[in-house]
């Protein structure tokens, strides 16, 4: 399925499927046994939005992806499961799956999503250009961001004190 | 007033640009209806009844002479000549077409205005006490911390998909007059025994079909300590939050479902992870923001006002400034309430020529303020006594100097069936209707202090359940049914209504309400005892009969 970062459409080198695939994607409830399969592929792991990040707790530094479902666009959760688990330190890639929108992606890649998976159907519907300019239509936040925006508060002060 | 600087400028514009290309992208197919639904929500536009509907942020209710002028521009040039002012402090046009949307946002945005978030499942506009600034009994001015939080939602990556819309409402003074207790969140700046300010925090608060008075979650948050305690709450309820089911979707169903006690801990818990750091605001900016209510520079005036005393010889003036009018700290002023509820008139409801008399009045006489009350009046809020003559004048002129502020003809009313597509009754016709019945504003004064509330429907936008009077519309099997309720109120005391008896047709609500009216005059114990302090010492039985058709019992006065 077609994967998006800020950049635009890139090759996915992950696959839920295809064992030749570089990297697997394992549903949240086979992780552990993926995780102990001894294989040294690269593993990911699909996270519901209804699962506390806390659970992924102690496999933080194993997983090299983690994909958090948006099963409806109006569905947020997952901002602030993307968020918690970078709080916790969570520092591979994560991936935003589902029914997300281009009115979305600022708010994703804000809250530390990296890139996102769509379906043939959204990507025949909302073309890549659409994703490209939704990161650049604001130039300022007012919180700070994950991918390094720093708030308008803070921006301001700083503005003072170079005064 | 608080002026945006280069940031929030350029945030508003891009938004405009945003919503721009947002309408071409639903025209071109890339949206789909549902998508695009919610997103232009966000944008304030909703398609109503007849038409769209534009919301207007007016955030904390505050605004002045030039943006209220705007506000007539607009109403003259994309809607009917009139605007409605609303329960949130807002104001929304009945009838923009879709293709004029972005032009009136640009002209919004040309006097520091927009529509961000006036509706969506995200975190709405922030009110206040309209009396903001002016109560002597305020312990701070709540506008700044208000307008923190305004900045700090707007376009929140983290909550801007919530499981429903979120309310939070901030109150300065001991007494409450913004409703805190009735919102999502509800903040009280306290103080405590050192004298550092900081918020008594209520979650959990609301109406809507399932009203609900908001529980004490922090009894002292230190200031500085405010936005990311709200994020661990907002956080906690984006997560949590029901989706299944949008009328169990509010913040106040989680709470109740999970226990006060079960729900704070999740919050603290979550509170404590939070990277504090990166969400606090430093104090120099919250003294930044704060610089911009600054009150205004008062003339050194006696308490008591010679021209105001000889004005006061003319009966009407006399009855004008007995409700109207309401004690300013400063000796010599006062707040001045324009009462949006002429006898038989729409509430709310302000014509293009009188927002530009009232943006004149506001310039010439109470320092280019103008403030929006959630009981959907207008106030001036900074008028010298010396001056009350004259502003009087011009509003008897512009048919704005109803007598009624607090009385039994101001009343509250959502839009009704009249123009909302969830209504299921209409309510400004019931308003207009129990407006003429006390038109006579010597009967009015006599009744005293009393709060109808009209909503058209269980969603509750006309706050029935926090009425003195509570009056809520229905469908019953394809006939307008409307359900009384006693003994609400909004503010300190605050508590829900309890239903009278079954249901009545529109037509008997007017005699009805007079004779529950009948029924208080003849039960208080003297003029000093208010309708609510009435009915919470007798209950409601006394009242039942009045719901019965009959003729009306007049009070022995």
């Amino acid at each position: 399925m077609p994967l998006l970062d800020r950049e635009g459409l890139q090759a996915d080198p992950f696959d839920r499927a295809d064992p030749s695939a570089e990297g697997v994607i394992v549903p949240f409830d086979g992780l552990e046994e993926a995780l102990e399969s001894g294989s040294n592929r690269p593993v990911g792991v699909d996270l519901p939005n209804h699962v506390h990040p806390s659970r992924l707790a102690s496999h933080l530094d194993r997983l090299a992806l983690v994909a958090i479902d948006f099963p409806k666009f109006s569905d947020g959760r997952g901002f602030s499961l993307a968020r918690m688990l970078r709080e916790q330190g969570y520092r591979g890639r994560l991936r935003a799956t589902g029914r997300i929108l281009p009115d979305q992606f600022a708010f994703a890649l804000h809250s530390g999503f990296d890139e996102v998976e769509i379906s043939d159907e959204q990507a025949a519907r909302l073309p890549v250009g659409q994703w490209q300019l939704a990161p650049h239509q604001f130039s300022d936040n007012y919180v700070d961001t994950r991918d390094g925006r720093v708030s308008v508060f803070k921006r301001r002060r700083a503005a003072r004190e170079a005064a | 007033m608080y002026r945006y600087d280069e940031f929030d400028e350029r945030l508003v514009r891009e938004r405009i640009a945003q919503f721009r290309e947002m309408v071409r992208r639903r025209i071109d197919g890339s949206l789909t209806e549902e998508e695009f639904t919610l997103l232009r929500q966000m944008n304030g536009l909703y398609l109503q009844l007849h038409a769209y509907m534009l919301r207007v942020a007016i955030p904390y209710g505050t605004l002045s002479g030039r943006q209220m002028r705007q506000l007539a521009l607009i109403a003259d040039r994309y809607d009917r000549g009139y605007g409605h002012f609303t329960t949130r402090q807002n104001i929304q046009y009945n009838w923009p077409r879709l293709r004029d949307v972005p032009d009136m946002l640009e002209l919004l945005a040309d006097v520091e205005m927009q529509c961000i978030q006036t509706s969506g499942n995200c975190i709405r506009n922030v009110t206040a006490d309209h009396f903001a600034g002016v109560a002597a009994d305020e312990i701070e001015d709540p506008r700044p911390t208000a307008e923190l939080i305004r900045q700090w939602s707007t376009l929140h990556p983290e909550f801007s998909f919530l499981p429903r819309k979120f309310k939070i409402a901030v109150t300065g003074s001991a007494v409450d007059r913004a409703a805190v207790a009735v919102h999502d969140i509800g903040l009280r700046i306290v103080a405590d025994a050192k004298g550092r300010i900081g918020y008594r925090v209520t979650v959990g608060g609301g109406l809507g079909r399932t009203p609900m008075i908001g529980k004490p979650v922090r009894e002292f948050l230190p200031r500085e300590e405010l936005l990311p305690y709200l994020e661990a709450i907002l956080r906690v309820y984006n997560l949590e939050g029901r989706r299944d089911n949008k009328y169990k979707a509010r913040v106040k169903i989680l709470v109740h479902e999970l226990g006060t006690e079960a729900f704070v801990a999740r919050v603290e818990e979550e509170y404590a992870r939070i990277d504090r750091g990166a969400v606090e605001v430093d104090a120099a900016e919250v003294a930044r923001i704060a610089a911009y209510f600054a009150p205004p520079a008062f003339e050194a005036l006696p308490a008591r006002s010679e021209a105001f005393e000889k004005a006061a010889r003319d009966p009407d003036f006399a009855r004008f400034a007995r409700t109207n009018l309401f004690p300013h700290k400063a000796p010599g002023y006062t707040a001045l309430t324009v009462s949006l509820k002429p006898i038989g008139a729409p509430p709310g409801d302000a014509t293009s020529d009188q927002m530009r008399v009232l943006a004149d009045l506001a310039e010439r006489f109470s320092a280019d303020e103008l403030r929006v009350t959630h009981v959907q009046n207008i106030v001036l809020p900074h008028v010298r006594l010396d001056d009350v003559p004259e502003v009087w004048a011009a509003l008897v002129e512009a048919g704005l100097a109803t007598a009624n502020s607090g009385l039994v003809t101001d009343i509250i009313s959502c839009p009704g069936m009249d123009y909302c597509k969830l209504a299921t009754a209409r309510s400004i016709p019931i308003a207009q209707e129990i407006s003429r019945r006390f038109a006579d504003p010597e009967r009015e004064r006599a009744i005293g202090p009393l709060g109808i509330k009209i909503s058209g429907c269980i969603n509750a936008c006309g706050h029935h359940h926090v009425g003195a009077i509570g009056i809520l519309g229905l469908d019953k099997a394809g006939v307008e049914n409307y359900q009384i309720t006693l003994g609400g109120e909004p503010g300190d005391l605050a508590s829900l209504g309890e239903r009278l008896g079954p249901g009545i047709d529109a037509d008997e609500v007017p005699a009805a309400i007079e004779r529950i009216v009948d029924v208080y005059l003849a039960l208080r114990t003297d003029e000093a005892e208010t309708f609510i302090d009435t009915v919470r010492r007798v209950g409601l039985d006394p009242f039942k009969p009045a719901l019965q058709p009959q003729e009306p019992v007049r009070a022995a006065a």
